[in-house]
């Protein structure tokens, strides 16, 4: 269709386009700024900040701007022998500098991350330059410390140059750049974090399989009893959603605890033994139980929004025409649930991964998730960085998750009330 | 056909849900092997009840239902054999035509050749063909319809239950879809449950009507019997239109009856009076009631016009007849020059054998 040999004008003369886009502007102009605070809203407190932390997860300017000269130097360091007295006598000026502004320390933080062992000789380089002489810097910085004459360790400082690196990420999954600048693993007692994904990804589909046993049959019957009835069930599966997070994990404290409600129950009908009372907290049942109870609405809702639009004569209609009760459930009502399932599954499973005071509060050691690791990163190590480049891999994680659902169910499919 | 006579049987069946309302009473019914029957009532009248109770999805509270000679309240609804077809058709929506019908052959493990050949069939008995790999949401209401239909009769059931099935659709579908299942009926001689609350649904498909209130046949009889001969005010209001005079039987005698009303006296038929000083209702068919009857009737009135309705083919007169406002006749399009203007007086006669005193309402 070419505009030019077919422009269709209005009566008064004006092209079509033209004066439909002058009549709609105003109606557009109204409907951006109806929707204009919540994205302004969006984007500072959720754009913004994930831009940040993305930013944040690779940024290494911190070295970069404290060693400035050093790196300069080092530009024509093949990084094969000591670097010679130009490098030294940089990384002195600009160590001197550093001292002045009392920010070594720092420097000695970022250092280490890179390779142990730096804390003590920079702490013994500062007390010691003070008393240097001017010129032949090597030879007074080797002699502070042997492993100042180490050349592991000014490769390890090269290392930092780039302003970037993505070697927070490399740590999230237990690997780093070795002295050849290749990727490999670290030492087999040393792997945590793998452990800790495995583990994350482990209780959330546990979870999300105990949440979906338990809420199909409650959500069915929600759907099919009479309204009185299954208002008061709605309620009880809505109540401890109304309760705050933290009572609700302190309540299950209360119940799981050696000396608790439950163990006092078994050791009551002579299931276990007094003195034998079974650890159901600080471990992983702990965070199975209480995150199965806590995410469990999250499966009910969805469920039940899709069986509540069921008919009841679907079921009748299969029964009629032969099949057993369980045919005409499992080839009549199961398929037409699975919208439900699916949002279900999706958003428990989702929840899961990234939950956080549950897991902190009952799991325990081998209880704890990749997120207590996250918040550990950044309240007590403030390595933000890392806790970052965390975060990114469980939000990228949670992205694949979402992309593989759609790949497999069509997210157009869910259905979540 | 050898028909038996009673190849559905309620014998004294009762149905209550909650122990304190019966929904159904003391039900009597005999069905005919290749009968269409239907059951026709207003709403709350217990016909659906009945439907669900032979179909196995409620139990009678008391009593029995025998289908060809075997008690079968205590088979489940899978082991019944009974086509069944759902208000709102109850397609599978997650399945195409093909496997809807396919489902009730591969629970009774038809093989595919044999089961493909008779989903052929009932495709095309509900003409349909082509249609096998749509969808049901893909499909018009009528063919979702016809769909639900061949499902019920895919799998030769001697029995099939229609509960409301064209309530759905538009009037003109509905009229079209009526004549179809008659047809699907007379040809493949299956016996029909037809359920509905549409009277002239019942009245075109049927062989005969039970006609429910109240949790009770009113009475059983085939369409024209029905419609000619109700036995009762109930059926005489409830089937087609009505004229009804309220009064109290003075004088029978000869098969013939004097109702007293309020300021005149009327010739009835005694149906269900037996004697002098009985209060009763009579009722009379509109079309029955002629307006300068030529020929000599035994009821003639003066009434006045009060409503004239044009309907094309026929003419809906409102009369002011015998203290009666809403007294109404239909005058054939016809011809002949009637007088009919709204004010003036008319002639009204009929035969007393059409007016037919039944019970008081």
């Amino acid at each position: 269709m070419s505009s030019e040999t077919k422009q269709i004008l209005t009566t008064d003369g004006i092209p079509l386009e033209v004066s439909l886009k002058k009549a709609e502007k105003k109606n557009k102009i109204k409907a951006f700024l109806l929707v204009a605070p919540l994205l302004f809203f969006l984007i500072i407190t959720y754009v913004f900040p994930i831009g940040d932390m993305l930013f944040r997860s690779v940024d290494d300017k911190m070295v970069t701007q404290m060693l400035p000269k050093t790196f300069k130097a080092m530009e024509n360091w093949d990084g094969q022998e000591l670097p010679d007295e130009e490098v030294f006598a940089a990384f002195h000026e600009d160590f001197i500098k550093l001292v002045e502004d009392k920010r070594e320390g720092k420097l000695s933080t970022q250092l280490n991350y890179t390779k142990n062992g730096f804390k003590s000789i920079i702490k013994k380089l500062r007390r010691k330059s003070k008393s240097f002489e001017e010129g032949n810097y090597k030879e007074q910085i080797m002699s502070v410390h042997k492993r100042w004459a180490d050349v592991e360790y000014w490769r390890a400082i090269q290392r930092r140059a780039p302003e970037f690196t993505g070697q927070k990420y490399l740590k999230g999954m237990d690997m780093y750049v070795n002295e050849e600048g290749k990727i490999v693993s670290v030492e087999e007692d040393r792997r945590i974090h793998r452990v800790l994904w495995l583990r994350t990804l482990e209780i959330a589909f546990f979870v999300t399989v105990f949440c979906f046993l338990m809420a199909y049959p409650i959500a069915h019957l929600l759907a099919t009893l009479p309204m009185k009835y299954s208002n008061l069930l709605m309620i009880c599966v809505l109540l401890p959603f109304w309760t705050s997070l933290l009572v609700r994990t302190a309540s299950w404290m209360i119940l799981l605890q050696q000396q608790g409600i439950v163990n006092d129950f078994f050791v009551g009908i002579g299931l276990v033994a007094d003195d034998n009372r079974p650890e159901m907290m600080y471990n992983k049942t702990g965070s199975y139980v209480a995150m199965t109870q806590i995410l469990l609405p999250f499966m009910v809702l969805p469920l039940y929004s899709v069986m509540k639009t069921i008919s009841p004569s679907l079921m009748r209609a299969g029964k009629s025409l032969g099949g057993t009760p369980f045919v005409a459930f499992w080839k009549v009502y199961f398929p037409l649930t699975i919208p439900g399932i699916g949002a279900g599954c999706l958003l428990v499973f989702i929840l899961a991964i990234g939950y956080y005071i549950t897991p902190a509060l009952v799991g325990g050691a081998s209880g704890t998730l990749i997120s207590n690791q996250i918040a550990f990163h950044m309240k007590s190590t403030l390595d933000w960085s890392f806790a970052s480049a965390m975060g990114l891999m469980l939000l990228s994680g949670v992205l694949v998750i979402y992309w593989l659902y759609n790949k497999i169910v069509g997210i157009d499919n869910i259905k979540l009330g | 056909m050898a028909s038996k006579k009673d190849f559905v049987k309620f014998d004294k069946v009762d149905k209550s849900y909650d122990g304190k309302v019966l929904v159904v009473k003391d039900l009597q019914l005999d069905i005919a092997e290749g009968e269409f029957i239907t059951m026709l009532g207003p709403s709350g009248s217990g016909k659906t009840t009945c439907l669900m109770m032979l179909a196995g999805f409620e139990t009678p509270t008391n009593g029995e239902i025998y289908l060809d000679g075997k008690a079968i309240s205590s088979i489940p609804p899978h082991k019944r054999g009974i086509g069944m077809v759902f208000q709102n058709y109850a397609l599978f929506p997650h399945m195409t035509v093909y496997e809807n019908l396919a489902f009730p052959l591969r629970v009774r493990k038809i093989p595919k050749d044999e089961a493909d050949k008779k989903i052929d069939k009932a495709l095309s008995m509900v003409s349909l063909q082509g249609f096998a790999a749509r969808m049901p949401g893909q499909l018009s209401g009528g063919q979702q319809q016809r769909v639900a239909v061949a499902r019920s009769l895919v799998f030769d059931p001697q029995l099939v239950l229609m509960d409301e099935p064209l309530g759905a659709l538009d009037k003109n579908l509905r009229e079209s879809m009526q004549y179809e299942i008659k047809h699907i009926h007379e040809s493949i001689g299956v016996t029909v449950v037809y359920v509905t609350h549409d009277q002239s649904e019942a009245l075109t498909m049927s062989n005969r009507i039970a006609v429910f209130n109240d949790g009770k046949v009113q009475q059983l009889s085939s369409p024209d019997e029905l419609y000619e001969k109700p036995v009762n005010s109930f059926v005489a209001e409830f089937i087609g239109e009505n004229n009804t005079f309220g009064g109290e039987v003075s004088d029978i005698s000869g098969g013939k009856c004097k109702v007293k009303l309020a300021n005149a006296e009327i010739l009835a038929n005694p149906i269900s009076v037996k004697g002098k000083g009985e209060r009763t209702t009579v009722s009379l068919r509109p079309e029955r009631a002629l307006i300068n009857p030529s020929t000599k009737m035994d009821n003639l009135h003066k009434g006045k016009i009060e409503e004239v309705i044009y309907h094309g083919d026929h003419t809906r007169v409102r009369i002011n007849l015998l203290g009666n406002p809403e007294f109404i006749l239909k005058v054939p399009n016809s011809s002949s020059n009637l007088d009919i203007k709204l004010g003036n007086e008319i002639n009204i006669g009929w035969n007393s054998d059409d007016a037919r005193a039944l019970d008081p309402k």
